[in-house]
């Protein structure tokens, strides 16, 4: 036995001193190609949006190494699972570091992507977000990103609640647990002062208790509310329409981009419960212009079904990088670090049109500016809300 | 008429919590130990009737059945392979640690067999909503069920324990086991009983828990599972009445500190008054003062 720990023990001695030399090989040696790492939940509650974030980066860079790559380097892509937990996404991070990434897309919920920019911050990683909303998510300089910050989307949605007369009595309930929740509600309720609307409730889940939202929906329906807004993700907008529904309350729910995927990931769901909710969302796949329907096609042919928001804004993040890496003329050789110094000073001159939005720019902080959009559920699919 | 509403909603979710923590109370009155994994066999059993009925179309009746015997025979497997060779060792601390292990391997498993995405759970329950005081009341069919079935078991685990040998056995070696063994009763036996039943009520909570509220996943039993022992606690752990209403008591405070306090603090009011109760009264509402003998 003692003889056998001997062997192990010099065993995993050698193999650690290999790692650690192929560790500084893969860091020094600098490749031709671009390599772009993508993090996000390709399974678990919230796979729909990482599975949206990981396809859209593959087309994007499938599209874009048949056309010659940037500038003529290809980029090679990789996509780690974090599973939205905080730790797995850090992990998958160093995975892709080790790998070689030069920037990174990703990641998609906001918990993770803050919990990786506090790492990346110190790798001086170029970081761009396509989904991540949290205003903490862009703290560090090198984060960036693609999609509204909570706050524009809390008091976006106030805005259009009030400019397009969608309701009088608002109800609001939030996960008092989740930063991503709480922010946009925080906004809303900012905004809504402002708002010819009266907000007549305000309720609140936890991560600990987001399976019965009776009581909830019951003061919402005892104040008269004939909105409910619910900037909360889908898994649990779907458990509060059922139960509003066996309660027979039915007023109009507003979502946020977190409602995205309420059609098509609740495994049972009946979808006929989500006629007629409302969402704020900066992408719908039947919008009819060509660059939506280009984009749509193609993720079709290629996935079989409908991309989400999320699917667009990170095929958005790839051109996005594309055109700030033939701005900015950085190169893969130029280091992580280096690059990331030239796509944060060249991301705050630039203005990107993409399918998430046009004439999109950036401010220093890291948040986007670009006007948001409103989705309605009908027939089992996303109508332009007028 | 509003307060009715919400005291409706906090007996049926009350409920749910009562059946659970009667399972609690049982093994702990009778083994002594704290079956942790307790909440992870409510979500095995929501599995299993989701199975037999979203998955192979079967009738609720049967999916209720299927989980019912899968969690019997799953309770008296645990505890012939992680509990009972632990039983008899020097810290009752190895076996709360296997119970926490237990717990975490059906949760993995649930996940590699059925994936960590959440499932919608049909209702077993095809009673329409009863509509009182011109619809200002609306008790679901789900509701009704969960009560009843919560007064049913109660009374049946009453009678079977005060009428019944295997019951009165169970008394005993819950008063003391080594007494019990020199009487004759077989001790091993009567543990495996505990655990059968005990699980068996675990299956029929997960059903009545995914079906109030349409959710399954692989970790849906581990928030019920704690509120549940804490009802136990509340109502003094190993006493059956005491499992009711602490389950009672903590689903109505929970739905009633949501309704007139605050949604935002619900889980404070609960724990708090837990907290309260216990320092008045150590043992729970109903647990007995257990007197050290010298």
């Amino acid at each position: 036995m003692k003889r056998m720990n001997k062997v192990l023990g010099t065993a995993l001695a050698a193999a650690m001193t290999l790692t650690m030399l192929s560790g500084c090989g893969g860091g020094n040696t600098a490749s031709d190609t671009w390599k772009f790492g993508g993090i996000g939940p390709a399974t678990g509650d919230y796979a729909a949006y990482g599975i949206g974030v990981r396809n859209g980066i593959e087309l994007a860079v499938k599209e874009i190494n048949e056309n010659g790559g940037i500038g003529g380097v290809q980029i090679e892509y990789k996509f780690e699972d974090d599973q939205t937990d905080n730790e797995k996404s850090v992990n998958g991070y160093n995975a892709l570091k080790d790998w070689g990434m030069n920037v990174l897309i990703g990641s998609t919920t906001s918990g993770c992507s803050i919990a990786v920019s506090d790492v990346s911050s110190k790798d001086h990683m170029f970081q761009l977000t396509p989904s991540a909303s949290a205003i903490d998510a862009v703290k560090t300089d090198n984060t960036f990103q693609v999609c509204f910050t909570d706050p524009s989307q809390g008091s976006g949605s106030a805005q259009y609640i009030g400019d397009h007369a969608i309701g009088t009595k608002v109800a609001i309930i939030y996960d008092s647990s989740d930063v991503y929740s709480t922010g946009i509600y925080e906004n809303f309720i900012a905004e809504a002062a402002n708002q010819p609307f009266e907000i007549v409730a305000e309720e609140a889940f936890t991560a600990d208790s987001k399976t019965d939202f009776n009581v909830q929906l019951k003061k919402a329906k005892e104040a008269g509310a004939d909105l409910v807004f619910l900037p909360i993700y889908y898994t649990e907008a779907a458990l509060i329409l059922t139960q509003a529904s066996a309660m027979e309350y039915s007023p109009i729910f507003f979502g946020v981009d977190g409602m995205d995927g309420i059609l098509t990931n609740v495994d049972g769901f009946d979808t006929s419960l989500a006629e007629g909710v409302i969402l704020l969302t900066p992408f719908a796949a039947n919008a009819s212009d060509e660059r939506t329907v280009n984009f749509v096609t193609a993720y079709e042919a290629a996935y079989g079904i409908k991309p989400n928001q999320f699917a667009a804004d990170a095929y958005d993040a790839v051109y996005i990088l594309k055109q700030l890496i033939e701005e900015s003329g950085a190169t893969p050789q130029d280091g992580v670090s280096g690059i990331c110094d030239k796509l944060t000073a060249q991301i705050v001159q630039t203005s990107f049109t993409g399918l998430t939005g046009e004439g999109m720019t950036w401010s220093t902080s890291g948040e986007v500016n670009k006007y948001p959009k409103a989705m309605i559920i009908e027939n089992g699919d996303y109508q332009l809300f007028e | 008429m509003r307060f009715l509403s919400y005291l409706i909603s906090g007996i049926s979710l009350g409920s749910v919590y009562a059946i659970i923590a009667l399972g609690y109370t049982m093994v702990y009155g009778i083994a002594k130990m704290l079956n942790f994994a307790h909440g992870d066999v409510i979500m095995v059993g929501g599995f299993s009737a989701f199975t037999i009925i979203s998955m192979l179309g079967m009738p609720p009746a049967l999916g209720v059945l299927t989980a019912v015997l899968v969690c019997t025979a799953l309770g008296v497997v645990i505890e012939k392979v992680a509990y009972r060779p632990l039983r008899n060792a020097s810290s009752s601390l190895a076996v709360l640690i296997t119970a926490i292990g237990v717990s975490y391997l059906l949760q993995n498993l649930a996940l590699l067999i059925f994936g960590s995405s959440t499932k919608s759970f049909e209702s077993v329950v095809n009673i329409p909503a009863l509509k009182l005081a011109d619809g200002q009341i609306n008790i679901t069919g789900e509701t009704i069920v969960t009560i009843v079935t919560c007064v049913i078991v109660m009374v049946m685990l009453t009678l079977f324990i005060n009428r019944t040998k295997a019951g009165q056995a169970m008394l005993a070696v819950s008063e003391d086991k080594g007494a019990a063994q020199l009487m004759g009763i077989n001790v091993n036996g009567t543990i495996a009983l505990t655990f059968a039943i005990g699980s068996a009520l675990a299956a029929i909570a997960g059903v009545l828990l995914c079906s109030a509220y349409p959710t399954l996943s692989p970790t849906t039993g581990a928030m019920p599972g704690i509120k549940a022992f804490v009802a136990a606690v509340f109502g003094g752990i190993g006493s059956i009445p005491g499992a009711l209403i602490g389950g009672l008591l903590l689903g109505i405070i929970e739905t009633l500190g949501k309704a007139y306090i605050s949604s935002q603090l619900s889980d404070v009011i609960v724990f708090g008054i837990l907290i309260v109760v216990l320092v008045v009264k150590p043992t729970g509402i109903l647990g007995r003062k257990i007197q050290e003998k010298v």
